[in-house]
């Protein structure tokens, strides 16, 4: 069950993609959603798919391995699709009882699938290619002009990098805890969903215990360290943009362009 | 000066939040840790080590008596990060000090905080690995490693910071024996090698063995202070503060109980051998001339 978080998964590499500065690769994924919802018809999603296909094939990362970030939402794509198949209100083309198929609900279910897909998709590329610590201090150097106005950018960067490092700690000792209570006779993985989710509780609460009490080590650990917050901190690795980052931007703009073109075009589908 | 600590009188207690009661976990004491030295703090589990450790770089302050680091007084606040400074602290989970992905980046972790310019903090970082000997670990990540690179990972990032002074609170105590002897290697090198002061908090007494000078807890107050040799024949006041002797003294003990008269301070096996030889020879001696 644990096995199967494949969260922060990160495939070092040297490719374009890979030294790409994160602050880049964030904005250039932010930009890739505002594109994913604002395309209006299946010539621009045949444009996002070449760019896609395009940046996998430099990043050196298999497609399988892309495509298997999709499995654990597969059942949420599919309900999406179907809900929007079936509900959406408009011009009948099939019917069966109280089920009808519309036209707009075939556009509409076709355009929710592929937005997901695309989104999903994109954002993987981008933990695939990048380590977390890059990731999390891309987020710090972002979000640090908003510290004017009290974002407390440097905290929010810390908590992700403490979570990152804390989350194999805290599977291991989950695996511990649920060890620990299948020896003593509970079982944890049979009956119905109730009582599964009743055998949870003997193993969620030692492990927040657990977890409460290695926060406060930690947090004496960073003390003696001489943690006192982001203010007068230098870095062991500066970021630094160089001249790849200039053309992922130049890439990035070429095809917002090429999207905004499109859509003006071929118009709404 | 001589002393990088000075504890004078030290008292702590605290609070208990729902009854009120103030429980007194140190109770007066006096203490002087020396430039350069191997420093053992023993005793039972509540007799107040760790929260001596802890005074020892201003986590915690005296509720009265005084704690001076390296000529400043722990009670000043304005003083604090340069008291932290100067003590590197290790404690007893490796796991749960340890706040970066990756090792490098963790051992850099202090040296950033303390705004080292950056070509400094790869020189620190990469000097703090090879004195541990972790440097072909330094881009791994640190749930990979065993628990006793871990605590060497946790050295080196104490180490990081150049300190004067290296605490450590029962850094072995979650290790498996392989483990325990790395790490108390790498500890009785940086003393021997680079002339690391060390306080070692531990109730292993094989450990408190290497050290050049032992102190023991118990309830809040110094019982015994001395060299290993000095302390640790004082087998049944050991044993009446709930601790135990090393093996190789604790049988010489019991044969000079059987009236052997045999030196009472060997420490380890070979010293212990070595007496027993030596008793059997001067036996052997005396038998033929009689």
């Amino acid at each position: 069950m644990l096995k199967d978080i494949t969260l922060g998964q990160y495939f070092p590499g040297d490719s374009f993609i890979h030294r790409l500065d994160p602050r880049t690769k964030i904005l250039i994924i932010i930009a890739y959603v505002v594109m994913v919802f604002l395309i209006q018809n299946f010539v621009g999603y045949i444009a996002l798919a070449l760019f896609l296909a395009l940046c996998v094939a430099v990043s050196g990362i298999s497609p399988k391995c892309l495509i298997r970030g999709l499995k654990p939402i597969l059942v949420f794509i599919v309900f999406t699709g179907i809900f929007n198949l079936f509900l959406t209100p408009g011009e009948e083309i099939w019917r069966w009882g109280f089920l009808k198929i519309t036209v707009e609900g075939v556009r509409f279910a076709a355009f929710m699938v592929l937005r997901l897909v695309f989104l999903i998709l994109g954002t993987s590329l981008l933990t695939l290619t990048t380590s977390p610590i890059a990731l999390t201090d891309g987020m710090e150097r972002l979000l640090s002009p908003f510290k004017k106005v009290h974002l407390p950018a440097h905290e929010i960067a810390m908590m992700m990098t403490i979570a990152l490092r804390f989350i194999p700690t805290l599977l291991d000792e989950t695996d511990k805890i649920m060890k620990a209570q299948s020896a003593r006779g509970a079982s944890i993985d049979s009956g119905n969903i109730f009582s599964r989710a009743k055998a949870m509780v003997p193993i969620l609460i030692p492990l927040f215990i657990s977890a409460f009490r290695r926060a406060d080590e930690l947090a004496t650990a960073m003390e003696c360290r001489c943690y006192r917050g982001g203010e007068g901190r230098t870095r062991l690795y500066e970021l630094r943009f160089g001249a790849v980052d200039v053309l992922g931007w130049i890439y990035m703009a070429a095809l917002l362009a090429a999207i905004i073109g499109i859509n003006m075009i071929f118009g709404k589908f | 000066m001589d002393n990088i600590v000075s504890i004078n009188n030290l008292v702590f207690e605290y609070k208990d939040e729902e009854t009120g009661e103030r429980t007194r976990v140190l109770d007066g004491v006096s203490l002087d840790v020396r430039r350069g030295e191997f420093l053992a703090v023993l005793g039972h589990n509540g007799s107040g080590k760790s929260t001596l450790a802890k005074h020892m770089n201003a986590i915690l302050v005296p509720t009265s008596g005084s704690v001076t680091v390296d000529g400043l007084d722990t009670a000043d606040d304005s003083k604090l990060f340069d008291i932290r400074r100067r003590v590197g602290m290790v404690f007893q989970n490796p796991d749960n000090q340890m706040v970066a992905t990756i090792v490098e980046e963790d051992v850099a972790f202090a040296p950033e905080n303390l705004g080292v310019p950056r070509d400094e903090i790869r020189r620190r970082v990469d000097e703090a690995l090879e004195i541990v000997g972790m440097s072909a670990f330094k881009r791994h990540a640190p749930h990979m490693l065993s628990g006793g690179q871990k605590q060497r990972v946790a050295i080196a990032g104490a180490l990081a910071m150049r300190p004067e002074l290296l605490v450590m609170d029962e850094p072995t105590a979650m290790l498996d024996p392989s483990g325990r002897a790395e790490v108390i290697e790498t500890v009785k090198k940086l003393n021997r090698e680079n002339g690391m002061t060390v306080v070692l908090i531990t109730h292993y007494m094989d450990e408190a063995v290497r050290a050049d000078r032992v102190i023991v807890l118990d309830s809040g107050r110094i019982a015994l202070e001395g060299t290993p040799k000095e302390v640790f024949p004082q087998v049944e006041k050991l044993t009446a503060l709930g601790l135990d002797v090393p093996q190789s003294t604790y049988l010489i003990y019991m044969l000079n109980k059987q009236g052997l008269g045999l030196d009472g301070t060997a420490l380890n096996d070979e010293e212990c051998a070595a007496e027993l030889l030596r008793a059997l020879e001067k036996r052997g001696k005396g038998a033929r001339g009689s």
